[in-house]
């Protein structure tokens, strides 16, 4: 398990049916590249969060797969849409195995 | 008479000028949509994309994607050491199809956005990201 | 608002009559809320007559990543640390709520440091920290500048968020704020440079692809898109002399408490915009 790894996210916690909402994720995590080398020329081995995915009330929002090249605190804005009450479900997988996870509930409005 | 930010560079001169790191292509932009597509020729329009023209810091540079209609967006970097960055699938629950994210650039280059379409079609857009480095605060 | 200033070159700079500050017709507003960002200069400021928050030099896209807790990347630390304020730390067996409520209780704390406590003595957000600690919870000292303490003092810093900057110079702070203004116009290091050579002389102009600011703390401590982490005070003053060659002096030092004495007072009148976004 990656030290310190944090999620954030912003749910809106009321929707009406069929509302679209945006939501904004972020999570504390290195994304350690594999390019660097330490001080004594060894290089660092790669260590980062490879994919992330929400999903609400089992439904599929999106599944993002994630290279080096996405920003230390990966952060991800996008849109989703409310059919009913429910829970996001967010999953942050680590290449180290771990799985970082957070859910939020949305009622209606 | 007032001076934008960028004729203030230009009037700068060499010296701003030499913090632009050198255009970096590694792969033509053209190779790197075709790599996605599987060769086939991707359409320009109904794919948008906002990132900036100037990147403050090369670490961390807010991009936006849009393509409606689309199944998934891949992101790639012309001129990184790996130019594929994220592939962004969208599923029955998304509102729209599009996402916002921060990505690393490793120099000046194209920003390579492909959507794949619901039918099985193709749509591309790049734009050049141009990247600084260095001054006083590192 | 345009800024118009006629620059004088330091170092053979190109003189640029007129500068437009990236943004600098943009408002910031933080969770809609709208904040002040230039004011007019504290009466002991006899160069500079507009002050401006470090937001004001950033591009259009940095500047928006300030706008909103959740785009702001400081807070996946401020979320960090208040974890840490609620967790038990040391051998007495407390954690900072055992004592504090909630961080809510040091609105208005950040907003008026550093300052002379009642030994006469310049404290700091870091030492505040680190005596409670050390002295009432049996834990070990943070680093200065390290993850934790820089997650801490964001969050105590966070609370003053909004509050106008007022440091007090005069009385028991006297002397240690004339040693800090010394230290601000003293030239050091190999490059033969004072802080006010940029960021008094220069704010505005480009050093290299540097868009420099004022060098207000109004924000500290900042999260920086460089190295993608909180950074405080004394962190950014070392990294600055190492830039000039010169030999920092150390975190939590006389020197860099003085020096931040006098430094806050030079924001005096804008707005606490802890944990701000920057380059």
């Amino acid at each position: 398990m990656a030290k310190g790894v944090k999620p954030r996210v912003k749910v809106p916690k009321t929707a009406s049916a069929g509302e679209m909402v945006t939501l904004k994720t972020l999570i504390s995590h290195k994304m350690e590249s594999g390019r660097r080398k330490d001080s004594d020329g060894n290089t660092i081995p790669r260590s980062i969060i490879n994919r992330f995915t929400c999903a609400f009330n089992g439904k599929m929002v999106l599944d993002v797969e994630m290279l080096p090249a996405i920003s230390t605190n990966p952060y991800f804005q996008f849109d989703a849409v409310i059919p009913e009450a429910g829970e996001f479900h967010f999953t942050w997988y680590d290449d180290d195995g771990s799985v970082y996870e957070t859910k939020k509930k949305v009622a209606m409005a | 008479m007032e001076v934008t930010r960028r004729e203030t560079m230009a009037i700068g001169g060499a010296a701003a000028l030499s913090a632009f790191l050198p255009n970096v292509s590694l792969a033509s932009t053209n190779d790197l949509i075709m790599g996605v597509t599987g060769g086939a020729e991707a359409a320009s329009g109904g794919i948008s994309m906002t990132a900036p023209e100037i990147a403050e810091n090369g670490n961390t540079v807010p991009i936006s994607i849009d393509a409606p209609g689309a199944v998934a967006i891949t992101i790639l970097a012309a001129g990184n050491p790996n130019p594929g960055v994220a592939t962004f699938n969208f599923g029955g629950g998304a509102g729209s199809q599009s996402a916002t994210t921060r990505i690393r650039l490793g120099g000046t280059q194209d920003v390579i956005a492909v959507a794949q379409m619901a039918d099985g079609s193709y749509a591309a857009i790049s734009q050049t990201v141009k990247v600084t480095i260095g001054g006083c605060g590192g | 608002m345009k800024l118009t200033k006629i620059l004088p070159t330091i170092m053979g700079l190109v003189a640029i009559p007129f500068v437009a500050l990236a943004g600098e017709d943009s408002q910031l507003t933080i969770n809609e809320e709208p904040f002040v960002t230039s004011v007019a200069a504290p009466a002991h400021l006899e160069n500079v007559d507009t002050i401006f928050s470090g937001w004001v030099f950033r591009t259009d896209e940095t500047q928006a990543l300030q706008m909103d807790d959740f785009d702001n990347p400081a807070f996946v630390f401020i979320d960090q640390a208040i974890d840490s304020f609620n967790t038990v730390d040391g051998s007495s067996g407390k954690a900072c709520a055992s004592c504090h409520e909630s961080p809510e209780v040091f609105k208005g704390l950040r907003a008026s440091m550093p300052r002379v406590n009642s030994s006469g003595d310049l404290e700091t957000i870091p030492e505040l920290v680190n005596n409670c600690r050390t002295e009432r919870m049996g834990a070990e000292k943070w680093k200065w500048s390290g993850g934790k303490m820089a997650g801490m003092i964001g969050l105590i810093g966070l609370q003053s968020r909004g509050m106008t900057v007022d440091v007090a110079i005069d009385g028991p702070a006297s002397s240690m704020w004339e040693k800090g203004k010394e230290l601000y116009y003293q030239r050091v290091g190999q490059l033969d440079m004072s802080c006010s050579n940029c960021h008094e002389d220069n704010y505005g102009n480009m050093i290299r692809a540097d868009h420099l600011s004022q060098g207000q703390i109004n924000g500290f401590p900042t999260y920086r898109l460089k190295n993608a982490k909180l950074n405080t005070i004394h962190g950014r003053f070392k990294g600055c002399m190492k830039n000039i060659r010169a030999t920092p002096f150390k975190e939590g030092s006389d020197e860099f408490k003085a020096l931040e004495l006098y430094v806050a007072s030079r924001s005096n009148g804008l707005m606490i915009e802890t944990p701000s976004v920057r380059n």
